[in-house]
């Protein structure tokens, strides 16, 4: 919230009739003012104060969504200028051009791409999910057969790219319920496409000449037109000065709180440079940056996938690493006989260590120590991971019932626990692993628990 | 009302710091805004390009696609090191002393060190020598360089808590500049670069490296700990943190599982080589918007990619 509590406050009816559940109309400004308490709790609140508290309140960037089911993709409502002040909330979208004037061959193969670009990662699934189908020549029936195959078959978020709005009217009007976003209103467009946009009720893209002058001015037509959800494209394609603007965007709408910029944002990369992994810098600057959504001219997975991995880390939330839950994790069956193997909970660790255990196809058990989602060299560093923590573990967590031998494999990286770690589990004989995980699966081929 | 550019305002600035000596001599650092934004301070020295080199055959342990461009040079650190000026505009060199690693080939300090020598002797750009990170052998092999390399103003990695005052005495007595590395915490590193100027060595000697994590293996928290680094350096006064950040990012990238599966292995994965160099140039990219002054790179095809950014960006 922009206001302060005294601002509020003269806002409020000052009668302190407590329906509030404060005693005070100051008191109850105050919870305003911190986000303690919500409007609506104030019945007698006039209907004039009631919308300058609502704009007020509204977040300093629009979040809105394009796109519906699966392949939806929330953009906006970032709070913070950098990722540790809080966290980045919602990761770019990334979408690749589709053009009219493409050959079949061409469009089939970046839908092929499309679909099988999805690649597991601590627990979650990495993709793109957007296509940008672009009008070249202006030919309306041909943009909307174009996008409405792209749509049937991937069920992609769409980005439907024509200044014609007549053009535009034949795909956003056919694929309106799948809410494409409408790129872009011009200066020279603006009355027709904000009238489109309104009427389908789709979120639209401005695009300025290159200043966040021509930005402001669009965006304040449309606004004044009642629509709410849009997307900036400043125009500039020169990756110094669009990340400026950028730069700037994100300050005006955090900072100042100036509505004319408090919108996400597009990056056109495939006009920003002559090769696929040259549009992948700039993704992946803008990635980092500020963008919300970036174009680019295919789906090839050398780059695809490092910009996704980029965009998972950019992303994840700075307070709180991901982690997997302690216990024991069968992996490929295992029975009385099979290796015991012991990790940290580190998201990452898990997953990287039970995906290679599983590709292995040796079974064994996989023992999960909590170690507050720190990795195996972190949390040994900060005695979370060491003989005591990793003996106490494994005498309670049961594995002890589930086995008839007695030997558990270590980390390499935490060799220097293995004599400590004895001592905590009498009788049992601890094994050093390799160091990388990758090691893994030569090492249990050759491997017998004694 | 036309828009007004919204301006941070900066308190402090980078230190410069110089590596090597000569006609090749690297400045970096100067800095007095975020990195890039030069639309509210200046950038003198734009970040550089280091490439690594080992003084072991690293072939055992790298992919085709980091071994290709090298293949007739790996076993010869010289040849190696001008490879890397020569043919792809290498500005620093980095000289991993991975021989010297106690728990794999273990040589004698010594020995390291002439080979060291030996590399600083034939080259005429700044030299870096980067340790195993083991406290007790990276002080007998720095000591070493440092003595044999004497008044060559290399710069000696890493130089840690626990082994600043063996390896920060031996740059101070032998004008060399060190490497002062922490693990990913902005208070570590504040603390190490206090205990280095206690044992007198000079701001315009200490390069930091915060630690890297390579993508998809702890980035993000480089990348954060960075920006908090330059943060406290440009707007909060704090002047032991003004110094240059260093990256030895190469290494973690292609140490990385995803930069070493060939196309049989990860069909889904596309063309092995290409995805490699992406995921260290896209590295380089995010350390460098993060303030990065030295990027230690490996890859021929991603140094060009990442230097024609940085060229686009300045
Ligand atoms: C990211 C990071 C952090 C993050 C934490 C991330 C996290 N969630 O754990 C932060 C910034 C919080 C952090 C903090 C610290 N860190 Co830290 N950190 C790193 C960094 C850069 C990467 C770690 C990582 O994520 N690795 C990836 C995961 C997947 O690796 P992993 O868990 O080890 O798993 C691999 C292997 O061990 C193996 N494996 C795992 N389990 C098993 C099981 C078996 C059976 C087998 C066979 C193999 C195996 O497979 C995996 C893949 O190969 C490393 C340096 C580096 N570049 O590696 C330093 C590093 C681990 N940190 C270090 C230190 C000292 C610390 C601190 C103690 C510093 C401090 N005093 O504050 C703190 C401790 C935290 C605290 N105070 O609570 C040191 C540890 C030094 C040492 N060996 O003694 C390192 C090595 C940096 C350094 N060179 O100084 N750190
Ligand atoms: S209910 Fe409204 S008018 Fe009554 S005390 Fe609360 S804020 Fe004031």
């Amino acid at each position: 919230m922009g206001l302060t509590g005294i601002e509020i406050y003269k806002l409020l009816p000052k009668t302190n009739c407590g329906d509030c559940g404060v005693p005070t109309c100051l008191a109850f400004a105050m919870n305003l003012a911190a986000g303690k308490a919500e409007l609506d709790a104030c019945p007698h609140v006039s209907e004039e104060a009631r919308q300058k508290l609502a704009a007020d309140s509204a977040p300093p960037i629009r979040p809105l969504t394009i796109g519906t089911g699966d392949y939806a993709v929330k953009i906006g409502g970032e709070l913070v200028l950098f990722r540790h002040e809080k966290t980045f909330v919602n990761p770019p979208g990334f979408a690749a051009v589709v053009a009219t004037d493409e050959d079949d061959a061409s469009v089939a193969g970046k839908m092929e791409r499309f679909k099988a670009s999805q690649w597991d990662r601590v627990g979650l699934t990495l993709r793109p999910e957007m296509f940008a189908v672009k009008d070249v020549g202006g030919d309306a029936g041909k943009f909307a057969a174009l996008a409405k195959r792209v749509s049937d078959e991937t069920g992609a978020a769409l980005i439907l790219m024509s200044e014609n709005p007549d053009v535009m009217k034949a795909a956003a009007g056919e694929l309106k319920d799948k809410k494409p976003l409408i790129y872009a209103a011009t200066a020279e467009n603006a009355d027709a496409m904000g009238a489109l946009a309104k009427e389908l009720g789709c979120p639209v893209a401005v695009k300025g000449d290159g200043t966040l002058d021509s930005v402001i001015a669009l965006t304040e037509k449309l606004t004044g037109m009642g629509i709410k959800d849009i997307v900036i494209d400043t125009g500039s394609r020169e990756l110094k000065k669009l990340f400026q603007d950028q730069i700037q965007i994100r300050r005006a709408a955090l900072k100042n709180r100036f509505r004319p910029l408090g919108f996400p944002t597009i990056v056109i990369a495939n006009e920003m440079a002559d090769d696929l992994m040259g549009e992948g810098l700039v993704a992946g600057t803008f990635v980092a940056k500020y963008g919300a959504l970036i174009v680019m001219s295919d789906f090839q997975p050398e780059v695809l996938f490092p910009l996704l991995i980029e965009r998972l880390n950019i992303y994840t939330d700075p307070q709180r690493p991901m982690m997997a839950e302690q216990g024991i994790y069968p992996i490929n069956n295992p029975d009385e006989n099979s290796p015991v193997l012991v990790t940290c909970n580190f998201s990452l660790t898990y997953f990287i260590v039970s995906g290679e255990i599983e590709a292995s196809r040796v079974p064994a058990w996989l023992l999960v120590q909590d170690t507050e989602g720190l990795s195996v060299m972190t949390a040994w560093a900060a005695g979370k991971f060491n003989g005591e923590s990793v003996g106490t573990f494994i005498n309670k967590c049961g594995i002890m019932d589930k086995v008839k031998h007695k030997s558990v494999v270590i980390p390499g990286y935490a060799a220097s626990i293995s004599g400590e770690l004895e001592e905590e589990i009498p009788g049992w004989s601890v094994v050093v692993g390799p160091r990388e995980a990758s090691h893994i699966p030569k090492f249990l081929k050759s491997y017998q628990p004694a | 009302m036309a828009f007004e550019l919204i301006k941070q305002k900066y308190t402090g600035s980078i230190r410069k710091v110089t590596l090597g000596l000569g006609d090749k001599a690297v400045t970096v650092g100067g800095r007095s805004a975020f990195p890039f934004y030069t639309f509210e301070g200046e950038m003198p020295h734009p970040p550089r390009v280091a490439m690594e080199i080992w003084d072991k055959d690293p072939s055992a342990e790298w992919s085709d696609a980091a071994k290709e461009p090298f293949q007739d040079v790996l076993a010869d650190p010289v040849a190696w090191a001008k490879k890397c000026i020569d043919d792809y505009g290498a500005e620093i060199i980095v000289i991993q002393t991975k021989s010297a690693d106690p728990n794999a080939d273990n040589k004698p300090a010594q020995e390291v060190a002439a080979v060291v020598k030996k590399v600083v002797d034939s080259v005429d750009v700044p030299v870096v020598v980067w340790g195993t990170a083991n406290h007790e052998k990276d002080t007998e092999v720095m000591r070493a360089v440092a003595e044999a390399c004497a008044g060559k103003h290399l710069a000696l990695s890493p130089v840690e808590e626990g082994d600043y005052k063996q390896i920060g005495a031996a740059c101070l007595g032998y004008g060399h500049t060190v490497v002062a590395s922490s693990p990913i915490d902005v208070n570590l590193a504040k603390q190490l670069n206090i205990l280095l100027g206690n044992l007198g060595v000079k701001p315009e000697n200490i390069i930091i490296d915060p630690t890297t994590g390579g993508l998809g293996y702890g980035l993000e928290y480089s990348y954060s700990v960075m920006e908090r680094i330059m943060q406290a350096a440009l707007t909060q006064q704090d002047e032991k943190l003004q110094q240059p950040m260093i990256n030895n990012m190469g290494n973690e990238v292609w140490k990385s599982k995803e930069a070493n599966l060939t196309a049989d292995e990860a069909p889904d994965l596309g063309d092995p080589k290409k995805r490699g160099v992406m995921m260290e140039a896209l590295t380089a990219v995010v350390l460098l918007l993060a303030g990065s002054d030295v990027l230690v790179m490996r890859h021929p095809d991603a140094v060009k990619l990442v230097k024609g950014f940085i060229a686009q960006m300045v």
